[in-house]
This record gives C-alpha cells, structure tokens and sequence, in this order.
C-alpha cells in the first residue's frame, strides 16, 4: 500500500510539474512520521502512551466490534482506531478522561451482568450489552454513561477507521491526485440520471 | 511558461526587504487581502513607492499549504494534536490554508447585551483571500440603486456602467470561470471556460429547470487555463488548504509577490496598525504601528494611505485615530465609520438523495467549490414576502474522508458493525447541500463602535459590536428554507437538516459567520451622510482611501470580494492620479 502511494504521489507532483523537493515540509514532515511509525509497527506490538494494557485491550476489542473486517476491507483496528484514540488521549485530558472513565463503566457493567470483564466476555454477551448502549433510545439512569460513551467510542472508530488508506478504499474515493481537464464518467451521469426519474 | 518555472516564480517570498526601520513612503497600505493586494498591485505596477503593513506573519506557500496531505498522514489525522476538534475548539480546519481566527488571543472584541455577533480575523500575508471560496459574482445594475428599486437602505454613488471596466480588470486578472447567460442579476462578465458539472449538480441543474430556477456554471476564481504565469488547476477541490500552484487566486500569490519582484514594495509583517496620524495640513502624515515582535511602537512616514484592514479593522483604525480636527475619528465628522454594518443572511440544508447511492466511483474532486450555481431568479417578482434575493451554493460528490465526515452518519444510523460499515458504503456521496446567501439591509441596531473599557494586548482600544437581523432577512432565510425543501425533494432525496446547526440552529446563520462584513465606512456623494467618495477617498482627508469592503453601501447576494478587487482597483488608479497631479 505505502509504495503504492508513494508512486502516486510522485506521478502527481510530476503532473502538476512539482519536484518531489518541493513537496511542503509539514508534509515531508508528516510523510517521514508516518513511515516511522509504520517501521516501528513492523518492529512488534504497538505500545500504548496512555491507556494500561487492559484499557487498550478493550478500546481495541470495542474498535473491532465498531467497525469490523468484512468482505470488502480490514476494519478499525487493523486501520490503526486504538493507536489514534491513544494518540489523542495522551495528549488530551479531556478526551482521555472520557475514554477512562468510560472503558472502566463498561468493564463494571459486564462484570456485574456476566461476571467478566469486557473483553473476556462471550461474544454474545458483548454484543448484548452493545445493543442496549448503542442506542439513545436506550437512555435510562443506568445506560446514560455508557451510551455517552459509545457515542464517543464509534464516533472516534469511524474518523480513523475512514481516514485511513483502507478505510478510504474502502469508500472508492479516488481523488487528492491531479486531472489536466476535468471530466465524469458518461456511466456515472447515466446511472443517476436513470434513477432520478429527471434524466 | 512552463509549469515549474510558473511555480518557482510565485513563491517563495524571499525576496522581500522586511524591515523595521522605515523611511518615507509613496503610501502605505495596511492589510494585504483582496483591497490591500489589489492597492499594492495597481500602484506598484504605477511605479510607486508602497509599503505593506501586515499585523500577521509572512506567508509561504511551500511551507504553509497542506495541498494533497492524506489525514493518516498525521497522527491526528486532522483532529488537532491535542483533539481539539472534537471539543469545538479548533478555530479552522486542521488542513485548512493559515488564514485566521474567531478568536486572537490578546486581540479581544466585545459584543453588547441582547447582540449575537462573531468576527472573523486573519492575520497573515494574503488574509482571508488565501482560503476563501473563491466565488466571484458582480454586483448588478439594480443592486447599486437598492433606494430607488425598493425603498430601502442608500443608493450607491457609483452606477454599474462606472464600475463594469473594473470589474473586467479584476476578472481578467485574477482569473473567474463562467459563461455568458444574460441575466440581468447575474452580469455577465470577462470569464476562462466553465467546469462540466459533476454528476450530482447535473441532477440539480435537472431539478431547478423543473422548479423554473436557473443552475447556471459556477464563477470561481481558479484557473481553467493559466494566467499571468499562474498554471491552470490540476482539479484537486483543496484550494481551500491554499494552492501551490496558485490556481486558487490569492492577493498573496497572485498580487504581492510580483509586486515584491518591482523593487517598489516594502513589506512590514507583524505591523498592528494603531493609528493614522494627522498633520496641521488635516492629512495623514504618518501610520503608527505596534511592531508585534518588540511590542514597540514605530511610524512610517507617507505621502497617502489606502486603509484595507476589513471592513470592521479599517473602521476601528477611523475611530482610534483622534485628533483635535477629527474629535469623533479620522474622517468621521459625518459619525458614519461603523454604522451600517452587514454581513451575509445564510441557511443551509443537506439532503440524502437515493438516487445517487451505488453511484459508480470515479474521482469528482474539480476545483474547491460548486461547478454550477443558482443565481437569485426572483428579483423582478412583487409577490415576495420579503426584499433583495440570495443565491445558492451547491455542495455534494466524493469527498476527501475527513475527520467528521461521517459524524452525521453516526447520528442518524446508531449502531455498529457490518451493518453501520455497509451504511455508510452505500450513502457516501449520495448527500447534496444547499447553502443560501442572501442580502441583508443595514439596519440602526447593527454597527460598531470603540469599547470604552477594554484595550488589546498592544494598548489599542478594541471594538464592541451591536448586531440585529430584521424581519426582512429572517423572512429571506425562511424562504431559502423552503426552496432548498422543494430543490431535495425533486431530487427524490429527504431533507436531512440544516447543514451547519451549530451556527444556524435558528433558522439564519449567526451575524458575522459568513464572514462578508461590509458597509462601516461608507461612501457616498453627500459627506454629511458617507464618509468616503466614489473613489473610496476620504471626504475630509484627500490622502485617505479606504480598500476594502468597508466603503460599500450595500452587502448584496453576490460576496463581496470580487467588488473588493474592483473598487479597490479604481481606488488605486484615482490615487496615483491624485498624486501625479500633485493633488495628494
């Protein structure tokens, strides 16, 4: 994939008539980072910069059961969802005592529903308590914080999950590149225009 | 030229004097948007002495632009590194170009009891014009006659046909896309070829004409074809995070880095301007400025000064700027400077559109904004519950991923799992968004003022605003309402909700959100009404012009920065003839 990227990225800059030494620092920057990290994965296991190891198990395992590996792509985890959320958490109080305080309300409320933590719930049980707490409707004194929760944790999932390469393969978005004219496909227009009804 | 010699020759800035110890100056221009960059351009190109004050930083586009930068190409992914997005406080977004801020720390502003009011400011090389949208509409025959077409408000001083070779110049040099339609609330004007629509605004375009609205090919300020050594886009859509290439137009790279190449400009970066000085002649001598890296004041010395700081910031500079002559403010004997604030009217609604789910891929990112747009089509009706008009910006495609991209999709579907993962498959790229921005009338509850009790970091007496919409624009909003539900539905698609709730959770955007500030220097034939001329010249100061959205009598549905480059372009001319004749 990143060699993939990195030949696009060279077949852009050469379009839009750009040296790769004139690519932006930040981005080179970035660019570097982000290989960095990638070697670094290749070296072992991510190690967490804020959450204990059975915190990152759960955040993880909840990551998973958000956005899982289908047919179509990897899913959440395996898009980096735990190391973003880690990211931001060692660097934000706020969004770390969320993830805390929420992580351990759903270890607490297994146990005391199926005697076990979380993750060392049956599938079936974690599913269970999903169902209540992924929805609003669900909202009682009891499930309020742990739907508060789940809001953060899917919304979280899903940013990273989809600004990843798999998850913006996953969506078939093919643009950031460059086009000498602009143009759509005549298939594309037909499709909508047939189905509209105004074609 | 080449591609790469056009982009090596409109960055980096390098090449500038910046200096601190100034000598005499022709004229000193303060800010460097649109009005300031069209100053400097015009008269440098005149062959006068400029310097360029900029209360912000030096821009560099190599440096400053995150053009084509993945989100997973950062740890945040955009979030901010300290997640700042998620607890609504990044102030723009993370890719965006550097352009400015809702809030400055140390620059504070007030706003009066029972007012809802935000101002936007920039503070860099190239302000506002380095993100805008670029949307570059004129100003029609009508809309200069507002008094005399309804009633309401002041007719301008200046009539379309005085206007119209400025904004032909603007046009052809800043580069606008569009075709010629011949609607009278649309002037035609000097255009590059239009953008084919994508597929969705194709829909759109089938939907007006059933809805008798015109969807007519947008006019942008990116390049389809190059101009004046800038190259023709490469359809990225990111002009919004500033444009290496300088397809996207902006004063900085458009504008002030060729003049930097003349020998005629000086640019002072950092440079808060304070105060305009006045001599015993009654004209300004000097601008004193806060130099911010020293917090020290300093004065450059000059022969005339063009004031294009934004509409608010120029008014604040008038009003800071007392003098025994000028007890109420420079050139404010009228008490003009500051009244007859506006901004913008805006409602916005997104729509899922079934019909566009499934859609086969393909890459729709064109150029950063709408290929096609609806120009205001009711303005000759009588039967409108409301006066003026607005038009509408189309939003829809394949867009980037982002962070928040799929916020909404959370939020309606809840859930999670392969079910959720399948959801947001099949719905991305079958929303389309409709934004409407529409004409507001200077109303007496709406100005700005110096707060008597508060004073920025640099000593400088901060501004405290009074805002009001009036029936006339909360009718107006109601009605881009309706239309955007008829304009959905005839798509086949369900009205999602207003688009952007936070800044529109009643119904019309806050005042100052859509960052078009006008009218708070305003000019006019009777200087007991106006504070400038029709050439933006100050009626009491002849050395005095004002470059930016502030002079404009009116605030209509058109944005304003187009006929910013044009009056300031006029402005420019009619200065450096003052000063040939020995006028100024």
């Amino acid at each position: 994939m990143s060699e993939n990227r990195e030949t696009s990225r060279r077949g852009f800059l050469g379009a839009a008539g750009l040296a790769l030494g004139a690519l932006p620092l930040n981005a080179q920057h970035a660019h570097h980072a982000h290989q960095a990290v990638r070697q670094e994965k290749a070296k072992g296991p991510y190690r967490p910069r804020f959450f204990t190891p059975q915190e990152y198990r759960t955040l993880a395992k909840l990551a998973d059961l958000i956005i899982p590996a289908d047919e179509h792509s990897p899913g959440a985890v395996e898009a980096g969802a735990p190391e973003f959320i880690d990211f931001l958490a060692s660097n934000s109080p706020e969004l770390a005592a969320v993830f805390t305080g929420g992580l351990a309300w759903l270890d607490g409320e297994t146990k005391r529903r199926y005697s076990a933590a979380f993750v060392d719930a049956k599938p079936g049980d974690q599913a269970a308590l999903l169902d209540l707490i992924a929805y609003r409707r669900n909202d009682t004194p009891e499930l309020g914080p742990g739907i508060e929760f789940f809001e953060w944790a899917r919304k979280l999932t899903v940013d990273a999950f989809y600004t990843s390469p798999e998850g913006i393969k996953d969506l078939g978005f093919q643009g950031n590149g460059a086009m000498a004219e602009f143009s759509v496909p005549r298939e594309a227009v037909e499709y909508a225009l047939k189905r509209s009804g105004l074609g | 030229m080449p591609q790469a010699a056009a982009a090596l020759a409109i960055g980096p800035p390098a090449l500038f004097q910046i200096r601190r110890t100034p000598p005499v100056f022709d004229v000193v221009v303060i800010g460097s948007g649109a009005g300031g960059g069209t100053a400097v351009k015009v008269l440098t190109d005149l062959g006068i002495q400029v310097a360029l004050l900029e209360a912000g930083p030096m821009l560099d586009p190599n440096r400053d632009f995150k053009e084509h930068v993945w989100p997973y190409e950062v740890d945040h992914r955009g979030a901010g590194a300290h997640a700042e997005l998620y607890f609504g406080r990044q102030q723009w977004g993370y890719f965006a170009a550097p352009n400015g801020y809702w809030d400055i720390d140390g620059e504070p502003y007030t706003v009066a009891e029972g007012s809802e009011w935000r101002w936007f400011r920039s503070r860099i090389l190239g302000g506002r014009t380095n993100h805008y949208g670029r949307i570059s509409l004129r100003f029609s025959d009508y809309d200069f006659k507002p008094y005399s077409t309804d009633g309401l408000g002041d007719d301008w001083p200046v009539a379309y046909d005085e206007i119209a070779p400025y904004y032909d110049k603007a046009e052809a040099f800043i580069g606008v896309t569009g075709t010629r339609e011949g609607l009278r609330s649309a002037p035609d004007g000097v255009f590059l070829p239009p953008i084919p629509p994508r597929v969705h605004e194709i829909l759109v375009q089938k939907a007006c004409a059933r809805l008798n609205i015109p969807c007519i090919p947008s006019r942008m300020a990116m390049l389809t074809r190059p101009v004046h050594g800038r190259a023709a886009c490469h359809y990225c859509g990111q002009c919004g995070r500033g444009c290496r290439t300088a397809s996207a137009f902006a004063s900085s790279q458009a504008m002030i880095f060729p003049a930097g190449k003349t020998g005629k400009l000086t640019v002072f970066t950092g440079a808060m301007a304070r105060e305009l000085i006045v001599g015993d002649s009654g004209r300004v001598q000097a601008v004193s400025y806060v130099d911010k890296a020293t917090r020290t004041e300093k004065q450059i010395r000059c022969r005339a000064v063009v004031v294009a700081a934004s509409a608010c910031e120029s008014a604040r500079l008038l009003l800071n700027s007392k003098s025994p002559r000028f007890s109420n403010g420079l050139a404010n004997s009228s008490g003009v400077v500051g009244r007859y604030l506006t901004d913008t009217v805006g409602f916005s609604l997104s729509g899922h559109v079934p019909a566009l789910e499934g859609l086969p891929r393909h890459n729709s990112d064109g150029i950063g904004g709408m290929h096609v747009y609806v120009p205001w089509w009711l303005w000759d009706k009588k039967d409108k519950d409301f006066p003026r008009g607005y038009h509408i910006e189309i939003g829809g495609g394949f867009p980037m991923p982002q962070i928040g991209s799929f916020h909404g999709a959370c939020r309606r579907h809840e859930g999670y799992g392969a079910a959720l993962k399948a959801r947001i498959r099949q719905e991305y790229g079958a929303f389309v968004s409709l934004a409407g921005r529409g004409e507001m009338i200077p109303n007496a509850q709406s100005y700005c003022e110096i707060d008597p009790h508060r004073v920025d970091r640099y000593g400088i007496p901060v501004l405290r605003f009074h805002f009001q919409w009036s029936q006339h624009e909360i009718k107006q909003a109601r009605h881009m309402r309706e239309t955007f539900r008829q304009i959905i539905e005839t798509l086949g698609g369900r009205v999602l909700g207003a688009a952007n709730p936070e800044r529109e959770g009643r119904g019309i955007s806050v005042g100052g959100t859509i960052i078009h500030e006008a009218g708070t220097v305003r000019m006019g034939n009777d200087p007991k009404t106006s504070a400038l001329n029709k050439y933006c010249q100050a009626h009491e100061v002849p050395n005095l012009y004002v470059a930016d959205a502030a002079p404009f009598v009116s605030n209509p549905d058109k944005n304003v920065t187009l006929s910013i480059v044009a009056f300031a372009w006029r402005a420019a001319e009619h200065l450096a003839e003052e000063m040939r004749q020995g006028n100024v």
